[in-house]
Parts: structure tokens; sequence; C-alpha cells
């Protein structure tokens, strides 16, 4: 699978300049400014990474079952925590699923994919048992329903991560 | 319990952004009170306390191995000093275990955060799973707003609710001299104040702070030495679920009920609405207050939005909750739990002022972490008549 690039990480640690409410409060304090931003590299192993490969390749989102409990999880884990096993079994899940929850985000934080108001959702993909958390697009958070049915929108050009669904929209409108 | 483990002396900074200090200072203003209060030292021989057990977080403290930071102020140079990276509750849990294995006599326990100096919510952010979670750039509250939605959905619980929690909390924090906020609220400031993440709003969620409290713990002999108040620890429980908040039913707070189970049991509570005169938990947003209060087992499933209209959880009220104001009314992560542990030692002993709950004989102190409250602790402390 393909990673993102390290460039990216050092945002994900940016400090916010402290307020200038801060200073009001005694005799101006003193602030050494500090940054801690380091390139990381998770590798997700072979569970996760097929699971990536089928985003990207074939537009397809995969679950896979656990051999005792029968819960098909998505996204994908190596073990199912309950039972204390490994989850073997792969099955292909819908693109569509119903929307479990849903929230709109709207201060900005350096790492949201998108400007806000960021829309975020869980959603119980069609045979799987667990809900997949992502974004929502193409949608007003006012009509949104716990309920509605979603489809997963794809990226045009995908990298094998979690964004290479675009977000959930919801189904059949289009 | 085999041994008998007491809170010997509790104490705190005033919780508030604090840039005109260092972290280390914070921590030690803490500790320097819980000596002051207690008459103990740091000794060698027995004759005081044996073993520091510290609380804080790497990344909210800016650099690994974070309770380099407390070995000065807490007490730990050239001395035992071990962290517990976790909520506060979880540290008084294993100072509580350090004592029962019978290792140390003695113990402060001291857990500082200053959230002030860096956005919580990239904290936040780093502390989820990096493949599936991270990269979709959520943090806390924004997970914490898909609980709520869910919770309130599935159970008609209504946002008047939820702010009725943050009226009471910040409310009875105007007796807590500690308290970061404490403010006579309306329903209107709350539901009227900014959005954060729908439903949650900026009165919904607790402030950023900075602080530091401290407690001092001991066998059954030492406490009844050293202090003619002791609070007995009388059930320890603590319990994780999936980190994944979509592979967990974020209305039904399984780990929570789990670490209460195992403490009621240990202490030998049945009926904990009966049973148990306060709880001071741990309620990041004021939703969660209701739902915990279902965790602990307070009222059935789906009814804690009830439990909170009906007056119960009021000072004076059947089952007191958040008596000192709460986190809504500003304590730092990591510091949480144990000041909920430092509040049910300081109403326990007849000290807590104009927000006492009169006749507290038992209390519930609880911590929780993760996103969506992955973990909690619960335990329960007692009084002797
Ligand atoms: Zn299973």
């Amino acid at each position: 699978m393909a990673h993102r690039k390290p460039t990216k990480y050092p945002d994900m640690f940016h400090l916010i300049t402290p307020s200038k409410r801060l200073n009001v409060l005694s005799k101006d304090p003193f602030v050494a400014e500090g940054r801690l931003a380091m390139p990381y590299r998770y590798f997700p192993g072979p569970v996760a990474t097929r699971f990536f490969v089928e985003l990207r390749d074939n537009k397809r989102i995969m679950g896979i079952k656990c051999p005792d409990c029968g819960t098909v999880y998505v996204p994908v884990e190596t073990t199912c925590g309950k039972c204390f096993v490994k989850t073997e079994e792969w099955i292909e899940v819908g693109n569509e699923g119903v929307l479990e929850s849903y929230t709109a985000t709207h201060y900005t934080i350096p790492v949201q994919p998108t400007p806000a108001p960021v829309i975020y959702g869980l959603i119980k993909l069609d045979g799987a048992d667990t809900d997949l958390l992502h974004l929502l697009g193409e949608v007003d958070p006012q009509v949104l329903r716990v309920g509605t049915r979603m489809e997963a929108v794809f990226r045009e050009k995908r990298e094998g991560n979690i964004l290479d669904i675009e977000y959930f929209r919801p189904a059949g409108n289009h | 319990m085999a041994r008998r483990v007491g809170i010997i002396g509790a104490a705190q900074t005033k919780y508030g952004r604090k840039p005109e200090m260092h972290l280390q200072d914070v921590a030690f203003e803490a500790v320097q009170k819980v000596l002051q209060k207690t008459g103990l030292k740091f000794t060698e021989d027995g004759s005081g306390i044996d073993a520091t057990i510290s609380c804080s977080q790497d990344h909210w403290d800016g650099w690994t191995i974070s309770s380099k930071n407390v070995v000065n102020g807490g007490g730990g140079h050239l001395r035992p000093e071990e962290k517990v990276a976790e909520d506060g509750a979880y540290a008084l849990y294993y100072a509580a275990l350090c004592i029962l294995g019978g290792h140390y006599d003695c113990i402060l326990v001291v857990a500082h955060t200053k959230e002030s100096q860096v956005d919580g919510r990239l904290i936040e952010n780093s502390g989820l799973e990096p493949l599936y979670t991270r990269m979709l750039g959520l943090d806390f509250t924004s997970c914490a707003a898909l609980q709520a939605k869910q919770y309130m959905h599935t159970y008609g619980i209504s946002h008047e609710q939820c702010a009725r929690v943050v009226i009471k909390n910040r409310g009875n924090a105007m007796h807590n001299p500690c308290a970061q906020a404490p403010e006579i609220l309306t329903v209107d400031n709350v539901l009227g104040s900014p959005v954060l993440s729908e439903p949650i709003r900026l009165l919904d969620a607790k402030p950023t702070s900075d602080g530091a409290c401290a407690l001092i713990i001991g066998t059954e002999e030492k406490a009844k030495k050293w202090t003619d108040k002791p609070v007995w620890i009388e059930g320890l429980g603590c319990s994780y679920d999936r980190h994944y908040p979509g592979y967990r039913d974020l209305t039904d707070p399984l780990s929570l009920k789990e670490a209460a189970r195992q403490a009621y049991g240990m202490a030998g509570i049945s009926n904990p609405r009966g049973e148990i005169d306060l709880v001071e938990l741990s309620e990041y947003y004021s939703f969660q207050e209701l739902l915990w209060s279902e965790g602990l087992g307070l009222c059935e499933p789906g009814q804690g939005g009830r439990l909170i209209e009906s007056g119960a959880t009021q000072i004076g009220g059947e089952i007191p909750i958040n008596p000192s104001g709460g986190l809504l009314s500003g304590i730092p992560v990591n510091v949480a739990g144990l000041n909920r542990a430092a509040e049910a030692a300081i109403q326990l002993k007849g000290e807590a002022g104009g927000r006492q709950v009169d006749g507290a004989r038992t209390a519930v102190i609880h911590g929780a972490g993760g996103v969506c409250g992955q973990m909690h602790c619960v335990i329960s402390v007692r009084r002797e008549p």
C-alpha cells in the first residue's frame, strides 16, 4: 500500500500560539515556542493492507469475520478482542449502509482533511456488524437523520488509505 | 480486602490557566500543601512517605517520560518514583495495589497537567489509532459528539437535560475554592453557547485547565496513626473496551459497568443508589454525566435524563453527583480522576464547606479515559461512623 508522504505528519503536532488573553493574567509570562514533529511510518500488517488495497484497486470495502462469535468487523482487525481469536474469513460488505450517528464539527484543527464544518458519521455498512467512522459529504447536516441510507464516494486518485473513500453521501439521490 | 488502604490526606492547586508557572511547580504546589496538611515527610525508614506515584502524559507535557517533570516537585529525588500514564484514578488504583501487595506502607500520589500549553485537540488526534481514525482529523470532542448524538437519539435524552448537568456542576463549583469556572448558568446560556461539534456546545465541554492534585494513602496502621479521619478504599475496579468507536455500542458503557461490578463486588455494594452517599464522576462532556450515571448503576439505561431532572443528583438530593463542580468546572485531563478522589475524601472527612453533602459516609470515585470513555476506573470509599 502507498503510505502518505511523511511530510504530512509534522502538521499533526503543530502547536497553536498561546492566546494573547493569557498575557493579561499576570506580568506577561515568557513563552518558549516549541513544536513536536517527527515523521513516522506505521506498518499496517497484511490484514489492514488488504483492506486498503481493496479500497484503492477495486473500490471494495472488505470486512473480516470472527470464527467464534461471527462478528463482521469493518474496518478490519486481526483479532476479535471479545473472543481472543484471530479473525480469518474475508467478507465483502456493501458500499452502502445506515447512518448510526453524525456530527458537524465547527472548529478547525490543522489535521482535518476538509475545511470546517467537517461532517462525521458512523455508518453500519450492509453485511457489517460494526460501524465505520468516516466523513460525510454532499449533504446539509440539518437534513441528516439516524437511519439515513448512505453510500461511499471514492476518490478518483486513490493512495491506499482510509481517505480513498472521500466521504459518504445519502444514497440514491444521484 | 484482607488489608485496608486509607486516604490520609488530599490537596489541590486552584485550577485555571497558569501561564506564569512551570509544570513542575504546579505539581510541587499540590505536594507541598498535602505535606503541610498531614505533617508527613519523605523518609527512608518507614516514618513517613515511602514512595511517589505520579500521573501525567507525555504529549500533554511536551516531552517523553513526563514523570521527569515531577522528580523534584513530587519528592522523587533519589527515591522510588513511578508514573501511571492514564487518568489519575488509575494512579490511585495502582498505588492502592502497591500497598495491598505489601511493598510500601505509605505513598504520595500526584497528578499534574497544563492543558494550556498545547492545543489539546491535536494531542487527542495523535491519541487516535493512525490508520482508520486519525487521518479523518477527529479529536475527542468530535468523537464524543457522535456518542452524544447516538445516546440522545436512542433514549430520547434532550439537550436541556444535558444542560442541567452544566448548570448543576458549575453552580456547585461556587462553593469550591479550587474550582476554575464557578458560575450560575441557565439552560439558555448553555444552549446558546457556540457549537463545537453538534450537539456539543462550548458550555457542554470542560474548559481548558491547568493544575495538580496530590493524595497520601497508607496501610490501615499508618492511616489510623496519621489522621483521625481516615477514608478507607473498599472497592477497586478498572476495565478497557475496544479503542475504535465503531466497534462499540457507544450508548452502552460496558467497560464502566465492568469496572463498577468489580469495585462494588469488592466493597459489598449491591444497591449502589441506596448505599452510596455521593459520586464524583468524570464528565468530560455534559451528556457523559448522564451516561456514566447509568453505567455506574445509579439508574436504569436511558434514565440518566430523568435522573438529573428529578433533582436527585443535586447536593441535598438522594444521590449527589459532582458536588465539587465536576470536570465541567475545569479540571485538567490526567488530574481528573485523582481530583475526583480528593473531592470524595474531602467530603467524607466533612471538610467540604458549602458543598458538603451532609452525613456523607460512602462515595464512589470514577475516572475515565480514552476516546468516548474507552476505559474506566471505579473506586469506592467509606469512612467510619
Ligand atoms: Zn469474536
